[in-house]
């Protein structure tokens, strides 16, 4: 049996001549919340659908709970849940019998049964909808109640696919902690995908970015901050006739990788800007330079996501699709 | 609770919630048979059909002809809620329970078939009002064990269908292309011998005459083939019908 709870080696989806996914590899250890960061098209929800048995790969290897996705589907869909990017409830339904038909099915038992429901009603804030057919429920509830639903049978493993689209920041929050707390208390291994780079930051224990069906870097988000590079930091002048002087004392401190100059500011680029704050502080104080304001600036993991694909993960046109997609949501029936 | 029993349990229920909760579908999928059965019904009511006993009315003859079109139909019912499933995404959360396939199969199948038999029933009732008359309650039942065995076979079609397709236009289209051949070929609407020898051959290729032969050898005691002889071949049928759709539907796309 492998140590690992998701196994994937050289996967490859085609889908005619065009490659979805591209060969990747990756594993993901018993307990972990592994997040694949990728843009819109990145081959995140095809991975997702292989490891979940929904549809078949090109090939490639691929494990869940040490079981093939392929050879093994009926094993592999005992230990997985999942909530799905795009929809998936019975809107003829109410939100109370989605949820009671998804746990009779996973068999839980009836006693068992109202109480995960209520609590998972209670946790999406959803309540005093359940009676509702779902098809009057907003894009946004029926967001909720599926997250409710993915999270009523407590399985070994639990796939997200983009699982936040849409919904306010509390929520999200909101959400967010919860699949952490189920983390820590069911010790349930958790793969999400995301292009919500905040959510993975503050979620994921590991990350893998992913673009144009490729990983293209894999690691804890503090490993990948630190391998692009240094800190910025900052230092704005009173006046702008210092720069020379300040430049001239600085170039002694080996720690500086780069720096820039813009109007009145200088930015240096060092590892660790929070242990040479000091003896750049002093330099500026001996030499009587003025400063207005300093700023210390962590690399993010928007620019890990720029640094290895070279552009920004688009967050503007991201949420305008997420709109649309909220839109459709709510207006199917 | 076995969780295979669940599932078929809960596909079954959520087909009863959804054709309770659509009475627009309801009354659709009954006011075909019940037109066909008023207009033929009083069209003909004073033609002789060659063959049929003296005593025998065409309403009598017909009504059973009018019951196994509307077990018929389920197929494209059971059929298009496959492909609506497969398009708003409820098939993904029915595919990925760790359920077998051949469970999910049935659990729809039950559903359609039952769904069917409470739209036959409200004909029935609305036959009888028209003049119908039931000879035995022992035949009625009898004429149920046919009804439901049509429908396990046409919901199954349907299925099948709707497993290697994916288009609901196409779908429809195809259905319609093989629905109403089947119906007027299955001796529904006159007996069989006034039809050519050649197209005869047809007919007998076809389940539902068996199925309309039975409800009728129940309900009017008026068979060709005998109802024992019938019940056996829809039964063959039936079984083979649910292993090749439980075979489509588990290589079925999800997405
Ligand atoms: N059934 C299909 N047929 C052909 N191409 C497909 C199919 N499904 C997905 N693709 C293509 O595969 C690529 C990856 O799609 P995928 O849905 O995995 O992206 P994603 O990372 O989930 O994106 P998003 O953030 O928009 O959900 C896309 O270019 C998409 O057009
Ligand atoms: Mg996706």
């Amino acid at each position: 049996m492998s140590k690992y709870t998701i196994e994937v080696s050289n996967l490859v989806k085609r889908y005619g001549n065009f490659e979805a996914v591209k060969g990747i590899s990756f594993n993901v250890n018993k307990g972990e919340i592994f997040g694949f960061l990728g843009p819109n098209g990145a081959g995140k929800t095809t991975t997702v659908h292989i490891l979940t048995t929904i549809i078949d790969k090109t090939s490639g290897d691929a494990y869940v709970c040490g079981y093939d996705v392929s050879k093994q589907k009926e094993k592999v869909r005992e230990n997985i849940g999942i909530v799905f990017q795009d929809p998936s409830l019975d809107d003829r339904l109410t939100g109370y019998e989605n949820l009671d038909f998804h746990a009779m099915i996973y068999g839980i038992n009836k006693e068992y049964r109202r109480k995960r429901i209520k609590e998972a009603l209670e946790m999406v804030e959803l309540e005093d909808k359940a009676d509702t057919l779902v098809m009057y429920y907003s894009g946004g509830m029926k967001r909720r109640l599926e997250i409710a639903r993915g999270l009523l049978n407590q399985p070994e493993v639990l796939f997200l696919d983009e699982p936040t689209v849409g919904l306010d920041v509390q929520t999200r929050r909101h959400i967010l902690d919860y699949i952490k707390a189920l983390r820590d208390r069911y010790k349930m291994t958790i793969f999400l995908t995301t292009h919500y780079i905040e959510e993975a930051d503050y979620l994921c224990d590991r990350i893998a970015i992913i673009d144009h069906g490729k990983i293209i870097a894999l690691d804890t988000p503090e490993n990948l901050k630190k391998s692009i590079g240094g800190d910025t930091l900052s230092l704005t002048l009173k006046h702008k006739s210092d720069i020379k002087i300040i430049l001239n004392a600085l170039s002694r401190l080996d720690v500086i990788e780069d720096v820039k100059v813009e109007n009145n500011s200088i930015y240096l680029i060092l590892k660790d800007a929070s242990s040479n704050i000091v003896d750049i502080m002093n330099i500026a104080y001996n030499k009587n330079v003025a400063i207005e304001k300093v700023e210390i600036r962590r690399p993010s993991l928007e620019d890990v996501f720029i640094h290895y694909t070279g552009r920004s993960i688009r967050e503007e046109e991201g949420s305008n699709l997420d709109r649309i997609r909220m839109r459709l949501r709510a207006g199917m029936r | 609770m076995n969780r295979e029993f669940a599932a078929i349990y809960v596909l079954w229920l959520r087909a009863l919630k959804r054709f309770i909760r659509s009475p627009s579908q309801i009354i659709g999928s009954v006011a075909m048979p019940l037109l066909f059965l008023i207009f033929l019904g009083l069209g003909f009511s004073n033609v002789k059909f060659p063959g049929l006993p003296s005593n025998l009315d065409y309403i009598d003859f017909l009504v059973p002809g009018i019951l196994g079109m509307s077990m018929l139909f389920a197929a494209t019912t059971a059929g298009i809620s496959l492909l609506w499933d497969r398009q708003f995404g409820f098939l993904k959360e029915v595919m990925v329970a760790p359920v077998s396939r051949l469970s999910i199969m049935l659990g729809r199948t039950l559903g359609g078939v039952t769904t069917a038999f409470i739209q036959s029933i409200m004909l029935i009732i609305f036959s009888i009002l028209i003049g119908f008359k039931i000879i035995s309650v022992l035949g009625l039942i009898a004429s149920f064990i046919f009804m439901l065995l049509i429908g396990l076979i046409f919901v199954s079609l349907g299925l099948i269908i709707a497993s290697v397709m994916s288009d609901i236009q196409g779908f429809g289209l195809i259905l319609n292309l093989l629905i109403f051949p089947l119906f007027f070929l299955s001796g529904a609407l006159y007996p069989l011998n006034v039809l050519p020898k050649y197209v005869r051959y047809i007919v007998y290729l076809n389940p539902l005459t068996y199925g309309i032969d039975g409800i009728r050898g129940a309900l009017i005691n008026f068979s060709i083939f005998g109802e024992t002889n019938d019940f056996i071949i829809l039964l063959i049928v039936a079984a083979a019908s649910l292993s090749i759709g439980a075979h489509a539907f588990s290589k079925a796309k999800i997405v």
